[in-house]
């Protein structure tokens, strides 16, 4: 899994004045599942077509399997993609659309039906040979687009939005069907998608895009509960921003005083910030905790404030909590309901404390 | 809500003007034309609907069989023309920057402002003898001292064809520029993803899905230069005749007209035959292009 596969040095890719992606550096392993995540405009998708070589980079260079593809045009590239729109040929039947990489690669007419077969055994779509583009719904457009793909065997499998055009419930089902299909074929599959929870659920790696530059490159767990820049937590997940200003550094203690109530805050680590720096604490809404609902801690942060609005989910509520002081700030608070209940612990206008530990505290400077 | 009588009244309004258009200006006019050709003539202006397939039978005559088929030649010759030019120019301006569409568009539909006599007049002025076209060549040879002879380029079958070819061109390339606009470009780049060279995309993916705009250009081209009577009468030469200068003679100059009818007649059923073929073909092709979005 360590073994890299894929190696971009300094990408970038201009159009007229506007940067798409700005000297992106980027290793993929050999086998994981990688996905590209951000906004759109974020140069995600330019990132996808520089690597399948539709677009020629104004700078840099790109190794699959430590060979330079710079003049390597798409038509001899070791990677294979799932387009957006699916991009099947209309007027081939699915056969003839599977076995197309195969025909241009003059593989003998037996061994085409053999691969042919097996692989649409594979995506669940034996019995449909014969039926045309149009005559197949989008799940099944989804399957032999795939297979249309894996086909040939590429060593990289490049998916631009695979999903988006799937509903909600085809979509969860299409998700299970990739996973099963990346790990079963060893394939590097790179997904690039604007659906954190499509990243999140599928990806053994993320790598988060804005403003066509890679804010952070980790696994989804790491990527939520450790985000490396206010960006990077604001897009992956919810997630609450106090606005603070570094009072106090005593070892690796940090004392912050927010700037809404001037309440202060410890948070520990090794960080390199200097007193009187304007910082963000980022904070999850899953993290913080009602002080009537659990014995404080000492060490926990405090702050409170008056329930404004309730949204309930069924497995959760979200809390809006308004925290007045100089200024006026909205704190999310999720709760989960662990226990039966047809109400929830707070209502509209009660006022509330809030806490959290340290430890669930990220600091972010800007 | 329009009640239903509403909307009956707007349907009528709607559905007869155009029906009796072409009842009244095409099909009642084919309809005596076909009665015509079924006729005998009698004396010099009489007619008698006599119902004698002589004149069908006369027109299978070698002398007429001939002009036919060269007339079929020409019209077929300067559809793969309009094909060759058309083609690659739909694709320039179908892959032209936004806003040069228009322009380009309007460049291509300019001539039909302009009468067709007119530009046929100015063919004539471009390529005689002593023409724009020979006097540009004349300048030539005379700047490298070369003697110069003025070339012969009209009144004969290439010059209805150069005719031609310009009259009906931009019959080509709007159908043709339609169909790339409707083009899935991302289906390019997947046949180039999945292995294949620009020669095999063309062939496999872009002729194949192209076909129905294609077709419709070349029935818009040849079906019109087929029945065309002014270009071979003002370019051709004596042997360029085609068919539709052979029934304008009967009609006027022999005094013919119900041979005359059945040449016409004959000329008809090849336009229903080309168009019949573009039907089935299009019938038998299930899909079209658009359907491949999800």
């Amino acid at each position: 899994m360590n073994r890299s596969i894929l190696q971009l040095k300094g990408i970038s890719k201009n159009y007229g004045t506007l940067e798409a992606i700005k000297e992106i550096d980027l290793n993929i392993f050999e086998g994981e599942f990688f996905s590209i995540i951000g906004p759109s405009g974020c140069g995600k998708t330019t990132l996808l077509r520089v690597l399948a070589g539709f677009e020629i980079t104004d700078s840099g260079s790109l190794y699959i399997e430590n060979i330079n593809m710079q003049n390597v045009p798409p038509n001899k590239r070791p990677i294979n993609m799932v387009f957006q729109s699916y991009a099947l040929f209309p007027h081939m039947n699915v056969l003839d659309n599977v076995a197309f990489g195969l025909r241009v690669d003059g593989v003998a007419r037996g061994e085409q039906t053999q691969l042919v077969k097996s692989m649409l055994s594979l995506v669940k779509l034996s019995g449909l040979e014969n039926r045309l583009p149009h005559q197949l719904s989008g799940g099944q457009l989804q399957r032999v687009a795939l297979a249309r793909a894996l086909i040939k065997k590429p060593r990289v499998l490049l998916l631009d939005e695979p999903l988006s055009a799937l509903d909600a419930k085809l979509r969860n089902e299409m998700r299970q069907e990739l996973i099963r299909l990346q790990k079963s074929l060893g394939i590097t599959f790179i997904l690039v998608t604007h659906d954190q929870q499509e990243a999140l659920s599928m990806a053994d790696r993320i790598a988060v895009m804005n403003d066509g530059t890679i804010q952070q490159v980790a696994s989804p767990s790491y990527l939520y509960e450790f985000p490396s820049n206010k960006f990077v937590a604001d897009f992956i997940g919810s997630i609450n921003f106090i606005e603070c200003q570094l009072s106090e550094i005593d070892g690796d203690v940090f004392k912050f005083i927010t700037k809404i109530s001037k309440d202060a805050f410890t948070v520990e680590g090794n960080k390199s910030l200097r007193i009187g720096q304007d910082c963000w604490l980022g904070i999850r809404p899953e993290k913080i905790s009602f002080k009537d609902s659990y014995v404080v801690n000492p060490h926990h942060n405090k702050l409170s404030g008056v329930v404004t609005n309730i949204t309930y989910f069924g497995q959760a509520s979200m809390y809006h909590v308004e925290v007045t002081g100089e200024k006026t700030a909205t704190i999310n608070v999720m709760e989960n309901h662990s226990q039966r209940s047809s109400y929830t612990t707070n209502k509209v206008g009660d006022s509330v404390v809030l806490c959290w530990s340290t430890e669930s505290i990220s600091v972010f400077t800007s | 809500m329009k009640s239903a009588r509403n909307h009956k009244l707007a349907f009528w309004l709607t559905f007869c003007p155009p029906t009796l258009w072409m009842l009244i200006f095409l099909l009642v006019p084919i309809l005596i034309i076909g009665i015509f050709s079924f006729s005998a003539k009698q004396g010099l202006v009489d007619i008698s609907a006599s119902w004698v397939l002589d004149n069908h039978i006369r027109a299978f005559d070698p002398v007429y069989l001939s002009v036919f088929f060269k007339s079929i030649g020409i019209a077929a010759l300067t559809t793969l023309i309009c094909f060759l030019i058309g083609f690659p120019v739909a694709i320039g301006i179908a892959s032209a920057p936004k806003s040069w569409k228009p322009v380009l568009l309007m460049i291509v539909v300019l001539p039909f402002w302009v009468n067709l006599l007119i530009r046929t007049y100015a063919l004539i002025a471009v390529f005689r003898t002593r023409g724009f076209f020979n006097f540009s060549l004349e300048w030539v040879a005379n700047l490298f001292g070369i003697p110069f002879e003025p070339l012969t380029l009209l009144y004969n079958d290439a010059a209805v064809i150069l005719g031609l070819v310009y009259i009906h061109l931009p019959f080509m390339i709007l159908p043709l520029y339609a169909g790339f606009e409707g083009f899935n470009k991302s289906l390019l780049e997947a046949a180039s993803d999945l292995g294949a060279q620009q020669f095999k995309i063309i062939t496999a993916i872009v002729l194949p899905i192209m076909a129905p705009s294609i077709i419709s250009g070349c029935i818009l081209v040849f079906i019109p230069a087929l029945g065309s009577f002014l270009t071979p009468e003002l370019l051709g030469g004596p042997s360029s005749q085609m068919i539709a200068n052979v029934i304008e003679r009967q009609f006027l100059a022999a005094n013919d007209w119900p041979f005359g009818s059945a040449l016409s007649m004959m000329l008809i059923y090849l336009t229903f035959g080309a168009l019949a073929l573009r039907y089935f073909w299009l019938r038998r092709r299930n899909f079209s292009s658009t359907e491949n979005k999800p």
